[in-house]
């Protein structure tokens, strides 16, 4: 465990000297705060009362944006995590020093993790803002922000891996991209689809199990979800850097 | 400390390592010589557990690299041939991350940056930025990283490869410096390193190990012939014959402004030699053996090794 904290830690710090992450969190608050805004003033029109604000699906425009942008961002998070390390071959210091392959993926995991959190974090003058303005309902704000982790999290861990199985970042990105722009796709089509199949894709989506979350409702079904996608990935990418011992 | 044995290491079709065996005992300093692609960095990347073999086992420290790699290990300082840093890191930072990670608490990690940084001369870069430093000093980076946690094992993957001359020399004195507590491997396609730091040599050339012997030892063994080495005032052309036609001389040539002969070890020609030149009223300024260097031993070694798999 200290060596993934290690590793973790090693991880962050490298985020924070490089513009990257920097970027990637200033776009993101920007665009978030951008959907914040629409959103604030199409409820204002909807509902003149400062209570009106606060419709529990709108809040703030953030789920909603969330779970289309939040992935795509964590494609470009993760997309060095182990690509660059393998081009530069400080993997093969880490794949030689006494630490299990399963403590460096999870600790690359939850280096970018870290700054995923950071990013939500930030984002948090959002509420705030409503708090002191208004009397928002702080449970939808709160499932909401949980679901950004959750879903977060699974994209973050589909990048680590699409990020063990190459050295070049784009290609990393690009696959991470795809996966999850697949999975959030299925999602869309289910409408339109023959129930039986609709009910697969919807389950198997990453932005159907998203919406309980942004209504204030916490099912287990959805936290499972995302946990088995993050731990399938993780899982994913631990074999691969296994086999990557075997040439 | 390194045991090796029956190794054989496929990528794929391409055969990189053919059955090697070789151990290496403590305290030693080995050196594995071979040309480009002999399969020197492979046979090192299987010993510190970064690729798994095809066949055959390696131990580290008795502990066995294929089945308990994860405490094998623990003994290895290891240098990987193209040096990988951190270079967003300064020297301090990537020394304790490498030292924490093998296992080190804090304040021995703090104990031993000081350490390493005396012994390999980083003293005034501690706390440069690593992408900023010259290539010299990012090799001594490297080593330092390698002995940080006091490994009994080291393995240099080419450690003096791409340094200038007095750094080179540098470095080979800290290696034999460095000797003294660890096990040593280093690979080298430069002749003069391995005499210069290693006691014992490993050459392999096309992943198969074609002698395995002290360096003293190795020469003696492909010498079977004697050189002498002479300087002679007269015309060279005119003596070059002349001492072609003594019984047994296998042959004559000129090295600069000396002449070598060349003879099975059993005959012993600088008699016949010293006559001939003073009676035909040349001037013999020296005549001497030479050892065969190891420049010599390595030619004729893979050139056999190639006659040999060419015939078969
Ligand atoms: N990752 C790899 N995939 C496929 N083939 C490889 C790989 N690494 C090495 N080889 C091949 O294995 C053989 C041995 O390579 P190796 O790098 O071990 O040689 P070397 O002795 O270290 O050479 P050099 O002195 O150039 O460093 C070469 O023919 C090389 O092309
Ligand atoms: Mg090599």
């Amino acid at each position: 465990m200290n060596k993934v904290m290690l590793i973790a830690g090693k991880e962050l710090r490298s985020y924070l000297t490089s513009p990257m992450a920097y970027i990637i969190t200033c776009i993101f608050l920007l665009i978030s705060g951008v959907f914040f805004v629409l959103y604030l003033t199409a409820t204002k029109y909807a509902d003149t009362s400062i209570q009106g604000f606060i419709e529990p699906l709108s809040v703030f425009g953030l789920s909603n944006i969330g779970n289309v942008f939040l992935p795509l961002f964590a494609s470009i998070l993760t997309m060095r995590l182990l690509s660059e390390e393998k081009k530069i071959g400080t993997w093969e210091l880490l794949l030689t020093s006494p630490v299990k392959d399963t403590e460096v993926i999870l600790g690359k995991f939850l280096g970018s993790l870290g700054i995923l959190v950071c990013m939500l974090v930030l984002t948090m003058y959002f509420p705030l803002m409503l708090a002191i303005f208004g009397q928002p309902d702080m449970g939808p704000i709160w499932t909401s922000y949980l679901g950004l982790f959750l879903i977060g999290s699974s994209a973050l861990a589909v990048g680590t891996f699409t990020s063990s199985i190459t050295t070049n970042q784009i290609i990393a990105a690009v696959v991470s991209g795809g996966i999850l722009f697949a999975l959030w796709f299925v999602g869309m089509v289910s409408n339109v689809l023959p129930t039986a199949i609709a009910n697969v894709f919807s389950y198997i989506s990453l932005s159907s199990h998203f919406s309980n979350f942004s209504v204030g409702i916490i099912d287990t079904k959805d936290i499972i979800y995302y946990l088995s996608v993050t731990a399938l990935f993780l899982y994913a990418a631990i074999r691969s850097l296994e086999t990557s011992r075997w040439n | 400390m390194i045991k090796v044995r029956n190794l054989t290491k496929y990528y794929g079709e391409r055969l990189a390592v053919d059955n090697i065996s070789f151990d290496v005992g403590k305290g030693e300093i080995v050196g594995l010589l071979g040309p480009n692609a002999a399969g020197k960095t492979t046979t090192m990347r299987i010993l510190t557990g970064f690729l798994t073999p095809t066949r055959g086992d390696t131990w580290i420290a008795d502990c066995n690299m294929v089945t308990n790699s994860l405490e094998g290990r623990k003994h290895i300082g290891y240098m990987p041939e193209s040096v990988p840093l951190y270079t967003d890191m300064t020297v301090r930072e990537y020394l304790a991350f490498f030292g924490r990670l093998r296992g080190l608490d804090a304040k021995r990690t703090n104990h031993r940056i000081n350490d390493v940084i005396g012994l390999c001369n980083l003293e005034e870069y501690v706390d440069s930025i690593i992408g900023k430093l010259s290539k010299g000093f990012r090799q001594r980076v490297g080593l330092a990283q390698a002995i940080i946690h006091e490994p009994e094992v080291l393995i240099l993957d080419e450690p003096t490869v791409g340094i200038d001359p007095l750094q080179v020399s540098q470095t080979r004195t800290l290696i034999k410096e460095l000797g003294k507590e660890h096990t040593i491997l280093l690979s080298t396609h430069i002749l003069p390193e391995v005499s210069a730091t290693c006691g014992r040599v490993i050459i392999i050339n096309r992943g198969r190990i074609i002698a395995q012997d002290s360096i003293e030892n190795l020469s003696a063994i492909v010498k079977g012939a004697r050189r002498l080495r002479i300087e002679v005032k007269g015309p060279h052309d005119q003596i070059t014959k002349r001492l072609q036609r003594i019984d047994g001389v296998k042959k004559v040539s000129r090295e600069g402004n000396y002449l070598i002969v060349e003879s099975p070890i059993q005959i012993d020609p600088r008699s016949q030699v010293t006559e001939i030149i003073v009676k035909s009223g040349w001037t013999l300024l020296s005549i001497e053996t030479v050892e065969m260097s190891l420049e010599d031993i390595f030619l004729q070694l893979t050139a056999k090794d190639k006659e040999e798999s060419d015939s078969e």
